[in-house]
């Protein structure tokens, strides 16, 4: 059966790089989000470099009522599903504060509408009884810190989700790989301060998609930072509290 | 929203670095939120490919630069036709990569793979089959350019407009390139039948280009040290299609990891750098097929290969001289380079074809000779010496690769320099769209 992957968040700039991984070897494509523009400009991309088909559904992660019309439009006949999602925003913190309204948006798309979109395709897994889900989160989710503990528990609570679902979808052969960026060089990156080592989006979806197709757990992009995270874990909470970073 | 961050961005001879705002949009309508954003703050803008250009032609120092590589995706391609639509950073390197297990190849290509479509477009480029296929321009059937006052304006090679002969070849100055369609050109299989032979002094260079006016790839590669009854001696390629294509092999790109140190490159390394690159082609010539990606970009296998000339940089010189002027101007030229000992690893001399489209395209009937000079003392002289007799053969100088160009000689070069700065005129009056090689040259100032 042909490879169909779906492409939660098709705009970010780490599913753009993704989709050109898939797109190489042939695999049919389904773009889910919000720019229609950009996601059609995306998906005749795709084409061009060897898609076997593409389609683009659009749907707002935060909206409820949009994330129940994408389902019923999920699934494709004779494909053999896989899901990438790359969905969430980090708007500035300090502005956060002072605007509730964009706090709540922040984890209604960097959680709760990411946790809704996988769950209501749980039972396309349960009864495909195979596939592959990449949900991509963050090394910010690993500690809760000054500068950027808002969004730092809602990547959290998404790796706490992939981990349950990783365990709920086990008995149906399918994997839940959880990815934790580091610095990688996207539009949410772009111009901040203190950024280095920074990845390409092009390597990180080269080794998202090789650890997909092995099934891994959880995997850290670029692979060092998971001895930079080792290492921040590892700070105790006496001190964690006195660090400003 | 568009986040601008301070950015210093460097051409690719590394002379030249730029301290400005930058904003890398990776979605058709952040491009445009750069243009709203910077007609509302005010200052000039400027676009930003994948900084292949030499010279200073996109840098746009204490102002704001739009990088385009993430603009990157093919829209349409028409097998029949083989147009392509691609939006305006998609580089020629993927077009190639893309489209030659179909039988297509990029009509026209610059020496690098890496280079933008848009920046193609801007600086009206031309590759080893110029003197066949003409310059890039040639072979965009339409483009799409935000203008300054940001509005979009679709132009086309069959109305050749004034604004779009002051977009093709017009250095990025008449608004931002959005959307590009470029016919490519079939070919029979993936590969060229290459062949290579030593040729002894600039007299015989000039006969074999004669020779292979109908050969599809022709390119000299001259040793610029060698002197007296040696001068122009070199090795000349020639290359076409063929129909057995080869096994595409994957070698990794290598990178140069470091600067390598100025002392590294002086004449007598560079010496006999170039006569060994003469001697590994037999005196009897050889041939070989190889990939069109093997051929178009032979220096694309090192990345960042601009390193060997140190942190202190290297300047590009190219010019044009008429075919009346050619032989008497490239001799002078070359022994110009020849006397200052000022090392130039292979000298590239090609013959050209029909003219560009656009005002300010350099391309046009005659001898191209490309040099490159490591950023040392005693440089910008030499360059202007070689601008001199440049201009005394009514050449020009390729302004895509110049930096030290003095703006008195702009005019008697590109002759139609006054219609191109009658549109700049009209379309930015306030020169909202700038460069650091605009400013340098004064193309916004009027003689009239």
């Amino acid at each position: 059966m042909k490879e169909h992957w779906i492409i939660l968040g098709a705009s970010s700039s780490i599913a753009r790089a993704f989709v050109r991984e898939v797109a190489h070897r042939g695999a049919t494509l389904t773009l889910v989000g919000r720019d229609a523009d950009d996601m059609s400009a995306t998906a005749a991309d795709a084409k061009l470099r060897g898609a076997a088909g593409t389609r683009t559904l659009l749907c707002d992660a935060t909206d409820a009522v949009s994330r129940t019309t994408f389902l019923t439009q999920a699934n494709l006949p004779d494909t053999a599903l896989n899901v990438f999602l790359a969905i969430g925003s980090m708007p500035d913190q300090d502005a956060m504060d002072g605007d509730p309204a964009l706090l709540a948006n922040m984890i209604a798309s960097t959680y709760t509408g990411p946790v809704a979109l996988l769950q209501g395709l749980v039972p396309f897994f349960e009864s495909q009884r195979s596939g592959r889900i990449v949900v991509v989160g963050s090394v910010a989710g690993d500690r809760g810190r000054r500068k950027n503990y808002l969004y730092g528990s809602a990547k959290a609570g998404l790796a706490r989700y992939a981990e349950g679902l990783r365990a709920r979808l086990y008995p149906s052969g399918v994997a839940v790989t959880l990815i934790k960026p580091g610095f990688v060089d996207t539009s949410m990156t772009w111009g901040m301060p203190g950024l280095f080592l920074v990845a390409s989006p092009e390597s990180c979806a080269t080794t998202i998609l090789k650890a997909a197709d092995r099934g891994a757990a959880t995997v850290y992009v670029p692979f060092f930072w998971r001895y930079i995270m080792l290492i921040i874990q590892h700070i105790p909470s006496q001190i964690m509290k006195k660090l400003h970073f | 929203m568009i986040r601008w961050a301070e950015r210093e961005l460097s051409s690719w001879g590394r002379v030249h670095k730029a301290q400005c705002l930058a904003a890398r949009p990776e979605r058709h309508s952040d491009l445009l939120s750069t243009m709203t954003d910077s007609l509302a703050m005010g200052g000039s803008m400027l676009a930003y490919g994948a900084g292949r250009s030499y010279g200073d032609v996109a840098l746009n120092s204490g102002g704001r630069s739009v990088i385009t590589t993430r603009l990157d995706r093919m829209l349409a391609f028409d097998s029949v036709t083989g147009l392509l639509v691609a939006e305006t950073g998609v580089t020629f390197g993927e077009i190639l990569a893309t489209f030659l297990p179909l039988g297509f190849a990029p009509p026209v290509t610059p020496g690098t793979g890496f280079a933008t479509l848009g920046g193609g477009v801007a600086n009206d480029v031309h590759g080893k089959n110029h003197h066949i296929s003409g310059s890039l321009g040639h072979h965009v059937e339409w483009l799409e350019l935000r203008l300054p006052s940001g509005e979009c304006r679709r132009l086309t090679r069959v109305e050749s407009g004034p604004l779009w002969r002051a977009t093709i070849g017009g250095l990025g100055l008449t608004g931002l390139i959005e959307r590009i369609a470029l016919r490519l050109k079939r070919v029979p299989s993936n590969a060229l039948k290459v062949h290579k032979r030593r040729i002894s002094n600039l007299n015989e260079f000039l006969v074999a280009f004669a020779e292979h006016a109908k050969t599809d790839y022709v390119v000299g590669w001259i040793d610029a040290l060698a002197r007296g009854s040696s001068l122009g001696r070199g090795i000349l390629e020639t290359g076409t299609p063929t129909n057995l294509g080869i096994e595409p092999s994957n070698v990794t790109p290598r990178r140069m990891p470091f600067d390598l140190p100025s002392i590294a490159l002086n004449s007598t390394t560079v010496q006999a750098f170039n006569a060994l690159y003469r001697r590994h082609v037999p005196s009897a010539g050889l041939e070989r097929t190889m990939h069109y990606a093997k051929f178009l970009y032979p220096l694309d296998a090192i990345h960042d290969w601009n390193r060997i000339y140190g942190k202190r940089g290297f300047h590009q010189f190219q010019s044009l001289i008429p075919y009346e002027a050619g032989e008497t101007a490239l001799r002078k030229l070359l022994e110009c380079v020849a006397q200052s000992g000022q090392g130039s690893f292979l000298a590239v001399l090609k013959a050209m074809g029909e003219r560009g489209l656009g005002y300010m395209s350099f391309p046009a009937p005659g001898y191209t000779l490309a040099l490159d000079f490591p950023n040392s003392p005693g440089v910008t002289t030499l360059l202007t010496k070689l601008q001199f007799i440049t201009a005394d053969h009514g050449g020009r100088v390729y302004l895509a690769k110049d930096d030290t160009l003095p703006p008195g000689q702009l005019p008697a070069m590109y002759p139609e320099l006054e219609e191109y700065r009658a549109v700049l005129a009209e379309i930015d009056p306030q020169g909202r769209i700038d460069s650091d090689l605009s400013r340098r040259l004064g193309i916004r100032k009027r003689s009239s």
